[in-house]
């Protein structure tokens, strides 16, 4: 290990967030903050049921109400055009105001627009809807017997199935992950505003305005190029804003018939029931070793909910036919239908669940083994992809392990559980791995030398927070030699070259390869202007200057090479957590936290750096806090606010680490750059619960590991 | 929420005029209220605001510490009278919340908040206190946060404040002002058990407003500690709350006082344990026996069965807290 280069990202590394200044002063415009003239407001009326269908709807008292203009429902709504034909699939999205049923609690049932935001929702607490109530379930511990096979999906067998039977030392353990929810801190939002019959922009939230406008295109059948998505600044979404959703379809529609730009917010509330969440999962491990820990058998299964019109899946089984060189491994993942909304995915979306099993089931068995966590999972590193063999394109993770155990301390970890305190507190140390594939897509950017020797980047993609705009300005400056200050960086917006929809980590990789590839053009471009290799002595304004241009631009599309297709592609995390657990009230406090994330080349330090310490706030959440939870007998949430769900805030942060290996994948991307914004939060949990079996003994299975569970 | 009228009051006497008028309500730093009026659970006509009113003042009185209702929690709780000699007050306060709320509630405000119960605020759902008869969603819902001291068949709520199980411990008085006059009333006494009327929180009458609270000076200062137990470490409500002062010389504990929150419709005063407790020696294996006797008669729900282990638990914790034992 001795000439890995440890790089650590410090606060006077690299460059401060472009628009950071922007954020911090208001001065960055959210989609909410566009207030058009003759803007009105709409505000969504839920269903108070939870299955059955809705009778009769008195909307007269809202409609009456001071300043309504319109209450749409099913009954009145103008039918949207997409939803006319007939529906290719059995089941699907949901379809806002299209019948009188009712499949989850919550739903939109009413939409009031009114001439103040107060007004429609004043006027919304007037809608009076009488129902027919139909049995419901909403429960997934109890109906686990009821998951089916996803459409296409088989069990996945390698070698045996459950080999790990037959292992000289097993664990065999289930474990729950409740319900979680984004909840970023600026809510959902649209504003729509037509222009005529055919045509209409709108300010969304969105972590793709391409995809945003396919979608609202599809729904209202008109020419994409007519519809124009506008979303420069995203207060966060970790997922829940990949898709549009209902209540952007109704404002859209509401704009239309009111012939009035609309702007609708949902309320905190409503983000639990309308964006998605990741589903409550129920997940079983079975883990079989020889006596020297080297892996007999891995069988993981997992049945996530969904709801009754659409079936989400994800891949909560597949880290375990990842992770580990193992030759048996077989997962089963099911699928049960509630009366629920459908989940979306969230930050490390399958994976950050399955990891709770797997990373936990590792901590089992090296307990089961008196092993050190690390060094069984170093016994049973995949030199080459489990799956298919291929040969990975680069993997450090040894390195990491090495990094974060001498950050955190790993040398004072007793193995012997409850055997050390601190000041009357318990402590313990744990750990957990995160994995997840690094994607590159196609994008296309334009980059601008302008005569004053300033360089403009454009591009579709929104950034939903990790620092998009300062990853391209950092590339950009080092492929072309121009400062950072004479950068500006222009995205969000449908009507710039496109690139994909921020998600899945490949937003750097992808749309940081099409800046790279700009750059190199222009330069070359310049090179050809100024007649000599380097450009003789011209600085690039001069270039521009002596051949009179006022200008010279590219526009570059970039995307993989076949090449690539060669090797497995992987981002990699541990996450290492000392925590101190109070030993007769339960409490746990995080006491450091350190993340190593092998993410080949680190673009923009200071941003990546922030992005590992987000990841880990919120796998600390889904560890030790986070939960939505239903009244079953009701099928309503009690707890969707922010005083009932907890999510950390700074008291429950330490100082926290984000180490990087930061050495180049070669065969990724121009600039050897993988994902991060997933790994961040993948393994975290795993790595909290086992700390706390460390620091108490005691093996919590059921997230969050509240007070409640330790004493 | 529904439009309605605004008014600033002048006086006391004001006040009590405009509150005589049914639908009118006192809005101070509005943190509570405001919330109950956009969640729909009350939509007053009128609302009269106090802020204005000469009511902000902390000043040490002959035989205690006045505290106007008025007076901001952020504010009290970083005062050097209050600091010096009521710092159990302090610590309660600075446990609740958020500084944001902290530096808007008023004193008044927060011994009339209401309970947090979700199902309270949730106007679909079942609520004895919000709506007399429909039930309570809680008794057989998720009531992991509810009362195992004191609840009825109606009610199993639990009083959220935190300084109010200060105010509690430290045998303080709440001023009152009514038709008939000014008077005083323990705060032990103030708030109420839900009995058959959880609609009731406490014994203000409809027309009676707080001016203050007064506090007896102690010997409590220098073994104070208010633990509060909770899901995250700033801005959760108490799963088990516990204030103690105690009046200590040598290893001697001259006399003790205790209150629990997260417990009970009201601030839950030990006296039990604190009969106990005076003229013991300050060790673990006497604040264990306090604790034990501070459990009895207490009753747990589906959710909240680990309260009957985490109350005699942050007892014994907060009380080696306070005689310096940890």
């Amino acid at each position: 290990m001795e000439n890995i280069k440890k790089r650590k990202a410090s606060a006077t590394e690299g460059l401060d967030r472009v628009d950071g200044r922007l954020k911090v002063t208001g001065k960055a415009k959210y989609s909410a903050e566009y207030n058009t003239k003759g803007l009105v407001y709409g505000v969504l009326a839920g269903s108070t049921i939870t299955s059955g269908t809705i009778k009769t709807i008195d909307a007269k008292a809202a409609e009456n109400a001071p300043g309504v203009l319109a209450v749409y429902t099913y009954l009145n709504s103008p039918k949207i055009p997409g939803y006319q034909d007939p529906p290719t699939q059995p089941k699907g999205p949901f379809r806002i105001f299209d019948d009188n049923k009712i499949y989850f609690n919550g739903q939109p049932v009413a939409l009031v627009v009114a001439d103040t935001f107060e007004r429609a929702q004043y006027a919304a607490t007037l809608i009076k809807v009488a129902y027919d109530k139909a049995s419901f379930q909403t429960d997934l511990k109890s109906n686990i017997s009821a998951g089916v096979s996803p459409r296409n999906g088989k069990d996945y067998v390698k070698g045996q199935e459950d080999a790990y039977k037959t292992a000289p030392v097993k664990i065999e353990q289930e474990y729950i992950l409740p319900t979680d929810v984004h909840n970023p801190m600026e809510l959902h939002t649209i504003i729509a505003n037509w222009d005529g019959d055919d045509k209409l922009t709108v300010w969304d939230k969105t972590q793709g305005v391409l995809g945003t406008q396919r979608s609202i295109a599809q729904a209202f059948k008109l020419d994409p190029k007519n519809v124009h998505v506008i979303s420069p600044f995203v207060g966060g979404a970790f997922g829940a804003a990949l898709r549009t959703w209902q209540h952007e379809i109704a404002a859209v529609m509401a704009a239309k018939a009111l012939k009035k730009p609309v702007k609708l917010v949902l309320s905190r509330a409503e983000m639990f029931t309308a964006v998605g969440y990741r589903p409550y999962t129920w997940q079983k491990m079975g883990l079989g070793a020889t006596p020297d820990g080297k892996l007999v058998g891995i069988t993981h299964e997992a049945s996530g909910q969904t709801s009754m019109y659409e079936d989400f899946t994800e891949g909560t089984v597949n880290i375990s036919q990842l992770m580990y060189a193992c030759p048996n491994v077989n997962t089963r993942y099911r699928l049960v239908s509630l009366n629920v909304n459908t989940p979306t995915p969230m930050r490390g979306p399958g994976e950050a669940t399955g990891a709770i099993a797997l990373e936990c089931g590792m901590d089992e068995l090296a307990y089961a083994l008196n092993m050190d966590p690390i060094d069984l999972r170093v016994v049973n590193h995949a030199d080459t992809d489990p799956q298919t063999g291929k040969p990975y394109s680069s993997k450090f993770l040894k390195d990491a392990y090495q990094l974060g155990a001498d950050a955190i301390g790993w040398k004072n970890r007793n193995r012997k559980p409850a055997s050390v305190t601190e000041n009357g507190w318990l402590v313990g140390y744990g750990m957990g791995t995160g994995m997840f594939g690094a994607y590159r897509g196609a994008a296309t950017v334009l980059a601008r030398l302008l005569a004053d020797g300033t360089l403009d980047l454009e591009t579709a993609v929104t950034d939903i927070g990790p620092g998009t705009g300062t990853a391209m300005t950092n590339i950009a400056s080092e492929v072309m030699g121009v400062a950072a200050d004479k950068i500006s960086v222009k995205i969000g917006d449908s009507a710039l070259p496109p690139s994909p929809t921020q998600g899945g980590s490949s937003v750097t990789s992808t749309v940081g390869s099409a800046v790279n590839d700009a750059c190199v053009q222009l330069k070359e471009k310049l090179k050809e202007l100024s007649g000599t290799a380097e450009g003789g002595n011209l600085s690039y304004a001069q270039i521009l200057q002596a051949h009179n241009l006022p200008q010279l631009e590219v526009t570059v599309t970039s995307k993989s090479s076949p090449e690539a297709a060669k090797y497995a592609m992987y981002s990699w995390s541990v996450h290492f957590m000392k925590v101190l657990v109070h030993p007769t009230t339960g409490v746990v406090k995080v006491d450091k936290a350190v993340s190593v994330a092998d993410c080949g080349t680190i673009v923009s330090p200071k941003t990546a750096r922030s992005q590992i310490i987000g990841g880990t706030i919120m796998g600390t959440g889904m560890g030790l806090m986070e939960e939505a939870v239903i009244d079953h007998r009701y099928g309503r949430l009690v707890n969707n606010d922010f005083a009932n769900y907890h999510v950390p805030i700074q008291a429950d942060i330490p100082q926290l680490e984000a180490l990087f290996v930061n050495k180049p994948d070669p065969y990724i991307n121009p600039m050897g750059a993988k994902g991060m914004g997933e790994i961040a939060t993948i393994g975290v949990a795993a790595a909290l619960a086992n700390a706390v079996f460390n620091a108490t003994g005691k093996r919590v299975r059921d997230l969050p590991i509240t007070p409640d569970k330790l004493i | 929420m529904k439009q309605f009228q605004y008014t600033k009051a002048t006086s006391p006497q004001g006040v009590l005029e405009a509150i005589s008028k049914p639908g009118t309500k006192i809005i101070a730093g509005g943190t509570n209220l405001v919330d109950h009026m956009k969640h729909g659970l009350i939509a007053p006509d009128k609302l009269v605001d106090i802020n204005h009113l000469p009511l902000k003042g902390i000043t040490p009185t002959k035989s205690g510490l006045h505290i106007g209702t008025l007076a901001l929690n952020s504010v009290v709780s970083e005062n050097a009278l209050v600091l010096q000699k009521q710092p159990l007050l302090s610590m309660a306060l600075k446990a609740g919340a958020s500084p944001q709320l902290r530096n808007m509630a008023t004193v008044g405000g927060n011994i009339m908040q209401r309970t947090r119960c979700t199902y309270f605020y949730d106007t679909i759902m079942p609520c004895n206190k919000r709506e007399p008869g429909t039930g309570c969603g809680a008794m057989e819902g998720y009531n992991r946060m509810h009362a195992i001291f004191g609840a009825s068949g109606q009610c199993i709520a639990v009083h959220p404040s935190d300084m109010c199980v200060a105010l509690a411990a430290l045998d303080a008085q709440v001023i009152i002002t009514g038709k008939k006059g000014e008077k005083r009333m323990p705060f032990t006494d103030f708030h109420r058990l839900p009995d058959d009327h959880p609609e009731l929180d406490n014994h203000l009458a409809k027309d009676e407003m707080i001016l203050g609270v007064e506090i007896p000076d102690n010997n409590f200062a220098k073994n104070s500690y208010y633990l509060k137990v909770r899901d995250r470490q700033s801005y959760a409500f108490a799963l088990v709350s516990v204030a103690v002062g105690l009046d200590l010389s040598g290893g001697t504990i001259r006399s003790a006082r205790l209150a629990m929150g997260g417990v009970a419709h009201k601030p839950w005063r030990l006296f039990e344990a604190e009969k106990f407790l005076a003229g013991k020696t300050a060790t673990e294996d006497n604040f264990k026996q306090a604790a034990q006797l501070a459990m009895q008669g207490a009753k747990a729900y589906e959710y909240n069965a680990f309260k009957l282990k985490l109350a005699p638990a942050a007892i014994t914790e907060a009380l080696k807290h306070a005689s310096g034992i940890v």
